[in-house]
């Protein structure tokens, strides 16, 4: 008995770990890494929870998904009910399965992370609601009787589907303006298809369409119309979820060879534009044999694993603190090793050198963690006399990204800080009344699901003011 | 979806095309571009608007049949839809009273020059026009830049019609008559522009450029089109695509410009194959 007992508490401590494309093989292809749970891996992981009393994981979570019960349901074999809780509260699932970071969110909470490894609460959504789309997609909630009142939606993100998919349930005209002509911003231009299939994507875009928003393509807020404009078409409020789209670059010599990319554009042309299929698709890239990678984000881990898919021989990550202090989600840092990506740490690229216009090497300088700075983070210092170079022929640079200005620059009253951030309170509203903002054109980059979160909240405060109109 | 309402074909490469955009044709201003998709494996370009007509809700591209995407642009007829088009993107031209205006057009970039000329006119100013081509039989908008501008002149490589030479040979001219000019807005090939530029420099005339680098989104979001200006990277599609002449790094800029000169080709060979079989 005792021995049942100890090898239970045993197979509690132990993680079901994700079944992936082994590394060799999937180096090779564009095919989603994760390949999720099985049912009966599922139900085991699920099996695993503590079902806390005062579960922590919830608070952990940015849209607060009632995680215990969603698990225990999982654990039931009730896979169908498992989702329906996950969806009260999330429109995005099998997105944020896939892209969460969980192990700073509800996995960092939970319980079992002291003990040995937190449940997979992200395997764990993402299984239900893959399980749910196996089923053929996500049954259309039921909409509200229309309320007559309409609203705008600038962006096709995580935020900008999140306000629209809640605003449409409630009975609101929502129509969403995207500037490039495919919806899903980040989703669709910035994740590659190895860590979030463009299918998914549509799913859950096509589930927002569904619940009645309309998606306009092609309009640039700012230029094409403005938020203005949109009032005076009759728009009763107007949400502003353009994220943060505008790429930093490094300010050193060299960064205007040729070879050298920002993230965004080579993500954009791998991923919206699909370059990776060049010949059937139009949109060209290039790929260098020794590939070097700036920052150490989620960008910057989708740009190395993007530019082995496409042929590099070699990438390699620069980036100036230590492996402790990347902030890529744990998982996709792994994938990268796993996959040969190598991390040249505390080192920071001073100059670029090129030949015949190209960029070829890279002169960088050797740095040591001082002391910690407003991040909390410690300050990478410059050793003296530690530069050193090495051969790149293409450089991709994936040190974050500013706010878009267009919509600030266009838009009278509308309260920015000196960083270009729009300023919004908690509920997402902004300093003109009708407008409210939230996502990365709020907080400055974050994550996924940070940005549905922040669109929850307005859609919730929106709801109130459109009805008291 | 947008409808082609008319296309011309104003020389063996040039071709014109109005298509119906009617919210692009209701903010348009003279100096900004669309980007378009063809098809659903297309790739992204930009093109400037010539002209836009809001009753019509139409606006009328002209582009010089160069790579896949503008010859399979260039196949489509009346009534054909292009797939995708966005816009107006980048910044109007600052149009105002300066005087005498010379407005220079190479190529395909006398299309260009066609809305700013008629602006300029309208704002009042005194406008020189030239233009440029290989040769006679490439010359576009020829009556219409006549009927709008004070002056006129072409200029042909060859000498089959104008003055045999380049335009920018017709500005020094002007300059050396001693034409007082104001402003020069030049556009066309990029070592036109250079050539321009280097030319107003030591006079001190106002010379603006509109830059045609590799765009990708056109909203500011890759920098695939910065460009180097008087020391700065400013990124062509947001900051420009007008800048000072005098300040723009036109060597930088004819650099990043042939980056894709293999692929570009090798994609017109699959075409031009696929075409054939």
């Amino acid at each position: 008995m005792e021995d049942k007992i100890l090898k239970s508490s045993i197979e509690r401590f132990k993680r079901t770990p994700m079944p992936k494309q082994p590394p060799e093989v999937r180096i090779r292809n564009f095919n989603e890494v994760a390949l999720g749970f099985t049912p009966e891996q599922a139900m085991n992981e699920a099996k695993r929870c503590l079902q806390c009393p005062e579960p922590k994981c919830i608070g952990g979570c940015p849209v607060e998904i009632n995680i215990p019960l969603f698990i225990k349901q999982i654990a039931e074999g009730n896979f169908d009910a498992a989702i329906k809780t996950i969806r009260e509260t999330n429109n995005l699932p099998a997105i944020t399965g896939r892209v969460c970071p969980q192990e700073v969110q509800c996995e960092g909470v939970c319980v079992l992370a002291k003990r040995n490894a937190p449940l997979a609460i992200g395997a764990l959504e993402r299984f239900a609601a893959d399980y749910e789309l196996s089923k053929g997609g996500p049954k259309v909630a039921e909409v509200a009787k229309k309320t007559g009142k309409k609203v705008a939606v600038v962006g096709s993100g995580p935020a900008g589907l999140t306000v629209a998919g809640d605003l449409a349930k409630l009975g609101h005209e929502v129509t969403i303006f995207e500037a490039l002509h495919a919806p899903g911003g980040v989703l669709a231009y910035g994740i590659p298809e190895f860590r979030l299939p463009k299918s998914i994507l549509n799913t859950e875009v096509n589930y927002v369409k569904q619940l009645g928003a309309e998606i306009k393509l092609d309009v640039v807020i700012g230029r094409t119309l403005t938020i203005e404009e949109l009032f005076e078409m009759g728009f009763n409020a107007v949400f502003i979820g353009t994220g943060a789209g505008s790429p930093k670059f490094l300010n050193i010599p060299g960064e205007e060879l040729n070879g050298v990319y920002s993230a965004n554009e080579f993500l954009t042309r791998c991923n919206l534009m699909k370059a990776y299929k060049f010949g059937e698709y139009d949109t060209p890239i290039k790929v260098g044999e020794n590939v070097t990678v700036v920052g150490a984000g989620n960008t910057a881990m989708d740009s190395a694993r993007t530019a082995l898919r496409l042929g590099a021989a070699n990438v390699t990550i620069v980036y100036r603190r230590t492996e402790a202090e990347m902030p890529a989600r744990a998982e996709e840092i792994e994938n990268a090793k796993e996959e040969g990506v190598k991390l040249q740490l505390l080192t920071n690229p001073i100059k670029l050198i090129g030949e015949n216009g190209w960029v070829k090497r890279m002169e960088c300088i050797k740095m040591q963690l001082g002391e910690a700075d407003e991040s909390g983070r410690r300050r990478p210092v410059p050793i003296p006399n530690s530069n050193f170079y090495f051969d790149s022929d293409q450089v991709i640079i994936a040190i974050g990204r500013y706010p878009n200005p267009i919509i600030a620059q266009t838009t009278k009253g509308l309260k920015v800080t000196k960083d270009g951030l729009i300023i919004a309170d908690e509920k997402g509203r902004t300093s003109r009344k009708g407008i409210w903002a939230g996502g990365d054109i709020v907080t400055g980059e974050a994550t996924v699901i940070s940005a549905m979160g922040a669109g929850k909240k307005a859609a919730k405060d929106m709801h109130e003011y459109l009805m008291k109109l | 979806m947008h409808k082609i309402l008319k296309k011309v074909q104003l020389c063996p490469i040039v071709y014109l095309m109005e298509v119906e955009a009617p919210l692009i044709a209701r903010k348009n201003k003279p100096g900004q571009f669309v980007v378009l998709r063809v098809y659903e494996k297309g790739e992204r370009i930009p093109l400037t608007i010539v002209n836009s007509d809001e009753k019509r809700g139409s606006i009328t591209l002209i582009f010089q049949v160069a790579g896949k995407t503008t010859k399979l642009l260039s196949k489509l007829n009346e009534g054909d839809y292009i797939m995708n088009i966005v816009g107006p993107l980048g910044k109007p031209t600052e149009i105002e009273h300066y005087g005498t205006v010379v407005l220079i057009g190479g190529g395909v970039g006398a299309a260009e020059i066609y809305p700013e000329a008629k602006a300029f006119k309208a704002a009042g100013n005194y406008v020189i026009g030239i233009v440029g081509a290989r040769t006679a039989s490439l010359l576009i908008l020829e009556n219409e830049l006549k009927q709008v501008c004070n002056e006129f002149y072409i200029a042909t490589d060859d000498g089959s019609k104008g003055h045999h030479g380049f335009v920018s040979d017709v500005l020094k001219q002007l300059i050396d008559k001693g034409v007082k000019i104001d402003l020069v807005y030049a556009v066309g090939p990029t070592i036109m522009m250079k050539v321009i530029s280097n030319l107003t420099k030591p006079y001190g005339i106002k010379t603006l450029v509109s830059l045609n680098p590799i765009m990708l989104d056109a909203t500011g979001m890759c920098g695939v089109c910065r460009v180097k200006v008087g020391g700065e990277i400013k990124f062509a599609c947001v900051d420009g695509p007008e800048f000072d002449g005098h300040l723009v790094d036109f060597d930088l800029l004819i650099a990043r410009q042939r980056t894709y000169l293999d692929e570009e080709k090798k994609i017109l060979e699959i075409y031009e194959e696929m075409e054939k079989s």
